[in-house]
């Protein structure tokens, strides 16, 4: 074997290398890395961003004293409702806590004709949409499965079947697209679609295949993931080998990863990723870097799974005091300002508080009403007996 | 034999659809240019465009999953499963999705759409080719189910289904997809009636689908015998035409139920029990049922003594007439 043999032989060697690179433990990861479009420290310092910066110029100080007060309050009424919960008063609720900048900055971004497809921790976004949040207090209280009109809101039912709707998503783009509402240059018309969800869906077969789906027809949806690091229990590592937003090269269009605890980054990075789909330019992979502040749901137990320091670093990265510090050092709001909105959040969660408290039970019938739309002989005949049933008691002691 | 075959009556009931309503709008695995494996869809991508006749990525859930999408955009999709026993990655989406919808919406939400499946065996095929799932689809409140067994129904129950609002899983027995017939000018009877296909006097058989044509034959070779049996093609399996079977077996006071599925669990055993509890005072004997054995899909070469046919028909309707 000559020399240039060998050399050879250790050039084939090379992708063996590399595979040993690929396949060697992932590390748990803490933080956002160099790549992380970030706009705001966590302590508060605007950081110039040539990509980005323009994003924001449309914004008015309305606009962010508006931000804020969405943060403030949708946090109040997720801390309402989880009181609520633990009164007996809902049987469930999935608290957004610490993932209010991912849900708010992204929910801003959307125009009006826009349509959102949630999972069940959007509450933020119902927020922006318009959604009284005691409709989604009437789900978890196991009133309705959701009790607002997707079409008047733009903004679908939650689905809690994980992942299912990033589909749902990929197809009303389509149909968007057979409506000729993508790039007309009509600020009105041009519309695009965005899907929420989590790190855990990504190992989801739909959510690949919407993936695809709206890879190969160029679909104007954002894939807007809140990567809150858990899946329940499971931390990132036990669903992926490779950053989330890199997934979105494999499928043909671009990923981003975006802190999703800082307000302005995640409007500027949605806003730029919904204008490219309104435009007819395609989907975008949005990764919001964020984390769940609080457990699963009412039912979990966070403390069996996950060391205590990992939360207080993240409290340090609290999307409300970074946003606050700045607004202040600004001078675009004043301690006036945020004690308005404090007295604001406290009425609203009185009026959620009384609101739920004095919902009314749905009645019985109601669970055959909108099954078919079609008469339905079957649904028609156990309606008349239900009632016939119940009306049976009446007078009985 | 003159007429239509069902493949081409589907094929002109989705051009009629789809000329009718610009919303209407077929999705599938190679339904273009191909035309579909059985060639269902032939001719329609060229003549509607590839916005209307889409070859979609092979992904079941992901096609189902996305014609969700386009019906809460405001089309109406017509979606091909290749074969039966691929819709079960879609099953998901057809069951959490699809047949929820609208309850959970408190019907502020409609998914006018139709999912259409070549059902059953006969044809020699590979395994996952054959399969008669309705039950688990019939089990699911949400969704209609039908079935067409005559190119007639095939064209006209297409564009029923098409014209509801609600989702409808719509079979396709692809054993017959060659047999021709007669298009009446109108549609004879609503998406969710039955016909009484054959009079007759002495025991009903109730089928749908492929064992429509066996149950006719068995009673041609019945009626040779000196026995009268009346056929009934169910057409819808959900919602049931109770009405058409209880006024049948209160006169035959004999029921056979016959289905490719297997017994266990099918569809012949909720009509046994509806005829039990609506015409138990008219029976002459127990219901009983033809259908797969309750083993999973043989072979090829052992279908054939697998699926109902003729005899095993016949050997049903001896019993119940020796009780």
């Amino acid at each position: 074997m000559s020399d240039t043999d060998v050399a050879a032989t250790e050039a084939e060697r090379e992708p063996r290398s590399e595979l040993d690179r690929l396949t060697a433990p992932v590390p748990a990861v803490q933080d956002g890395g160099p790549e992380m479009v970030q706009l705001l420290t966590p302590e508060g310092q605007r950081v110039p961003n040539a990509d980005y910066d323009a994003v924001l110029e449309s914004l008015t100080d309305d606009d962010l004293r508006g931000f804020y007060r969405d943060l403030v309050l949708i946090r109040r009424v997720d801390a309402e409702a989880t009181a609520l919960q633990r009164q007996g008063e809902l049987g469930i609720w999935a608290s957004l806590l610490g993932q209010e900048a991912a849900q708010v900055g992204s929910g801003r971004a959307l125009k009006p004709q826009d349509y959102a497809f949630p999972t069940y921790r959007e509450h933020g976004v119902a927020w922006c949409r318009g959604v009284d949040p005691l409709n989604l207090l009437g789900l978890f209280r196991g009133v309705n499965h959701g009790g607002w009109d997707p079409n008047e809101k733009n903004f679908h039912l939650y689905t809690i079947v994980i992942g299912a709707q990033t589909l749902h998503a990929t197809g009303y783009a389509m149909g968007v697209q057979r409506d000729g509402a993508v790039g007309t240059g009509d600020d009105l018309r041009d519309t695009a679609v965005i899907a929420y969800f989590g790190d855990g869906a990504t190992s989801q077969g739909d959510v690949s295949e919407s993936l695809v789906f709206a890879g190969v027809t160029n679909a104007p949806v954002v894939f807007f993931c809140q990567n809150n690091q858990w899946a329940i229990s499971e931390p990132n590592e036990r669903q992926t080998r490779v950053p989330l937003y890199q997934r979105a090269s494999g499928f043909g269009f671009p990923g981003i990863r975006v802190d999703g605890n800082d307000v302005l980054a995640v409007y500027a990075v949605t806003r730029a990723a919904l204008d490219h789909a309104r435009s007819g330019q395609g989907p975008t992979f949005v990764e919001a870097f964020t984390y769940r502040m609080g457990a699963h749901t009412t039912s979990d137990d966070p403390s069996k799974y996950r060391v205590s320091a990992e939360v207080e670093v993240w409290k340090h990265r609290d999307p409300i005091l970074r946003f606050k510090a700045w607004l202040a050092h600004e001078g675009k709001a004043d301690h006036e300002f945020f004690e308005a909105v404090e007295r604001e959040a406290d009425v609203l969660a009185a009026h959620i508080r009384e609101g739920c408290l004095s919902m009314p039970d749905p009645a019985g019938t109601e669970m055959f009403d909108h099954v078919y739309v079609e008469p339905h002989p079957l649904v028609a005949k156990e309606r008349a007996e239900f009632t016939a049933y119940q009306a049976s008691f009446e007078g009985a002691h | 034999m003159p007429g239509t075959t069902i493949a081409k009556a589907v094929n002109n009931g989705l051009r009629a659809a789809m000329d009718k309503d610009a919303r209407v709008l077929l999705m599938g695995e190679d339904i273009g240019k191909l035309g579909g494996v059985f060639r269902v869809t032939e001719g329609l991508q060229k003549d509607f465009g590839e916005e209307r006749v889409i070859d979609t990525p092979l992904a079941e859930a992901g096609i189902v999953g996305t014609a969700i999408g386009m019906a809460l955009r405001g089309y109406r999709p017509v979606v091909e499963i290749q074969f039966d026993g691929f819709v079960y990655p879609a099953f998901d989406h057809i069951i959490s999705q699809v047949a929820k919808m609208r309850a959970r919406s408190l019907g502020k939400i409609t998914l006018p759409m139709v999912i259409r499946i070549p059902v059953g065996g006969g044809i020699g095929a590979v395994e996952h080719h054959s399969e008669s799932n309705e039950a688990y689809f019939t089990h699911t409140a949400g969704l209609r189910v039908v079935c067409c067994a005559n190119p007639g129904d095939a064209y006209w129950m297409i564009q029923q289904a098409i014209e509801t609002d609600d989702p409808v899983i719509f079979y396709e027995p692809k054993r017959r997809y060659w047999d021709k017939g007669e298009i009446p000018e109108t549609a004879e009877l609503g998406l969710g009636d039955a016909r009484v296909c054959r009079p007759g006097t002495d025991v009903t058989l109730l089928a749908y689908g492929p064992m429509v044509k066996t149950c006719l034959q068995a009673a041609e070779a019945a009626d040779a015998e000196g026995k009268s049996l009346e056929v009934i093609d169910l057409r819808s399996l959900s919602p049931v035409d109770v009405p058409t079977i209880v006024e049948s077996v209160r006169r035959t006071g004999r029921a056979v139920v016959v289905h490719e599925a297997p017994t266990f669990g099918g569809l012949g055993g909720e009509l046994a029990a509806t005829i039990m509890q609506e015409c138990f005072y008219s029976l002459e004997a127990p219901v009983l049922r033809v259908g797969g054995y309750n083993i999973p899909y043989p072979p090829a070469k052992l279908e054939d003594e697998f699926l109902p046919d003729l005899d095993r028909v016949l050997d049903a309707v001896d019993r119940s007439l020796a009780h």
